[in-house]
């Protein structure tokens, strides 16, 4: 990847761990890219990546790294598309080394695959240290720790590009950073520009969830339809050497990029719009402006900046256990009734007969399930699904809660059907904020 | 009001679209009109105090509400409100992913008296 003083184009390969890949392997070969950026890393993604290592020292990474750059190798290599990517989770050493191995099975030789650790601080931060939102220290979770990643920014993968990286795979790159490094580095963007660190920061903010600004998470038929959802297209950013950009996608591709879903994603998961915390700078939306050019182009510029938080914000993963669901559906005349009815005899079992006193949720789908908290229930429904969760240290407990739901078959309700259960490793997370000084970013090239 | 009134208001989701999103155990929804007349009646509709008054038990901390005016649009911030966060939450929908329609599903405060 060369500098230059044209525009930089840079698309979006993935927005989260499961994200779909035949769109990804369209937009590196016909998107002449110059980077794509693939994001598959989440509060829980992390932790759950952990406790694949733990498990098992050869993984810890993107169960789907292996099938992605299979597929994408090629078309990037053939463009000259460098590819960035968290994908290596908890363990990016090992998804070098298999995205090495990738390369030389397709026959891809002399590929330059950059590794950058550091992010794991698991065994830098003392037990007193506070959370950051909440009381209390690590100490008083009462949890074991299953890993601890701090957000890396773009100082830590620019030296990885400066030294001709093809692929660059870290583990908690923060989001943004993975898309602000290679435009600093293109448009030759020092740490001390503000403002243009705050609209590198704009643009990763707009393009890290994938397809959330081209037609994803956004359809409402009769008020926002999307045209050809099942094959949207993920975004291209074309950024300019000041700052601004315009986002668009592929023509042929489904979806639609308009002011409504960029102004969507422009404050998705943000608080105050004049100050969004990255590892890299402060960044401030509050003055966008968006102009629709239409044909799927939406112009983004006045995005402003001012200096990086002094602390990086880490990850804290904790063992939780494991969380049991398990349900059953009722349909037909008061098919509510009857699931409510199911609802008490799961309440009272569980409490009475086996003295299971942490909290049990059973919530009745199709009368009152996600707004069940919000207060917003049905009272009439002909179509409805018990459904029980904990979440325990406990194993026996969570086979508990399967056996009884399963058990209303026979002993429940009139008409009962459906039953399923199913029990997954469940892990929480939090926040701390450390010193910069304790986080040390290395890297490696790997070369297949 | 009798539920056939009810039914004749408007709702937030017939001006507005929204989105949510979460970190932690903190949801925000962003909220933007479609007509920019509607601005001043989305704001009027959708304030912080109304937020915690019509959902005391989800909305266990504070709510903020940041407004985008040349944008028009509100961002609704409400901490304690994902029952735990992500991976405490025994909500079927932990991210809160569903909140925007929580928000949409709010009756507009068209009274012209104001």
């Amino acid at each position: 990847m060369a500098k230059g003083n044209g525009t930089f184009r840079i698309g979006t390969g993935a927005g989260f761990s499961a994200d779909r890949l035949d769109a990804a392997v369209d937009l590196a070969t016909r998107g002449e890219l110059h980077a794509m950026v693939l994001e598959c890393l989440g509060e829980r993604t992390v932790a759950f990546a952990h406790r694949d290592r733990m498990a098992d020292p050869r993984r810890g990474y993107n169960a789907l790294l292996e099938h992605r750059m299979r597929a994408l190798l090629p078309a990037c290599r053939r463009a000259g598309t460098v590819i960035i990517t968290n994908m290596g989770a908890a363990n990016p050493r090992a998804a070098a080394e298999r995205t090495r191995d990738v390369a030389r099975a397709l026959g891809i030789s002399a590929l330059k695959i950059a590794c950058i650790e550091g992010d794991d601080v698991t065994r830098l931060v003392r037990p007193d240290q506070p959370f950051m939102d909440e009381a209390g220290t690590l100490a008083d979770s009462g949890r074991p720790v299953v890993g601890m990643n701090a957000y890396l920014g773009a100082d830590a993968i620019i030296p990885a590009l400066e030294a001709g990286a093809d692929v660059v795979i870290g583990g908690r790159l923060a989001d943004p950073s993975m898309y602000l490094a290679p435009l600093m580095r293109y448009h030759g963007w020092q740490n001390s520009d503000l403002p243009k660190l705050g609209a590198g920061t704009l643009v990763g903010h707009l393009m890290e969830c994938g397809m959330q600004i081209t037609g994803g998470y956004f359809a409402d038929p009769g008020v926002k339809d999307v045209s050809n959802l099942a094959a949207c297209g993920y975004p291209i950013a074309e950024v300019s050497a000041d700052g601004s950009a315009v986002i668009t996608k592929l023509p042929g591709t489904g979806g639609c990029v308009n002011e409504a879903t960029v102004k969507e994603q422009l404050l998705y998961e943000v608080h105050d719009p004049a100050s969004y915390l990255t590892p890299d700078v402060t960044a401030d939306f509050s003055r966008v402006t968006l102009n629709d050019l239409g044909k799927d182009r939406v112009h983004v510029s006045n995005a402003a900046g001012r200096a990086r938080p002094e602390k990086l914000k880490v990850t804290v993963g904790f063992d939780a256990g494991v969380l049991a669901e398990a349900g059953v559906s009722y349909a037909g005349p008061a098919a509510a009734a009857r699931g409510r009815l199911a609802a008490e005899i799961v309440e009272t079992r569980l409490k009475e007969s086996h003295g299971i006193s942490s909290p049990v949720r059973v919530d009745l789908i199709g009368a009152s399930s996600l707004f069940a908290t919000a207060g917003i229930a049905r009272a009439h429904s002909e179509d409805v699904r018990l459904h029980v969760a904990l979440r325990t240290t406990e194993r026996e407990q969570a086979e508990l809660v399967l056996w009884e739901v399963e058990s209303l078959l026979c002993c429940g309700p009139a008409g009962g059907g459906g039953y399923r259960g199913v029990i997954t490793p469940a892990v929480e997370t939090k926040s701390i904020l450390i010193d910069r000084d304790l986080v040390k970013p290395t890297f490696e090239i790997l070369v297949s | 009001m009798t539920e056939q009134g009810r039914n004749e208001r408007l709702l937030v989701r017939d001006i507005a679209h929204a989105r949510a999103g979460d970190k932690g155990n903190t949801s925000n929804v962003n909220i933007w009109v479609y007509d920019p007349r509607d601005f001043e009646l989305l704001k009027r509709s959708v304030t912080a105090e109304r937020i915690k008054r019509e959902f005391p038990q989800l909305v266990r901390g504070n709510v903020t509400r940041y407004v985008i005016e040349h944008l028009h649009g509100l961002n609704l911030v409400m901490t304690e409100t994902l029952e735990g966060g992500v991976n405490a939450s025994l909500n079927l929908d932990s991210h809160g992913k569903s909140w925007s329609y929580l928000i949409l599903g709010l009756t507009l405060d068209t009274d012209e008296k104001r």
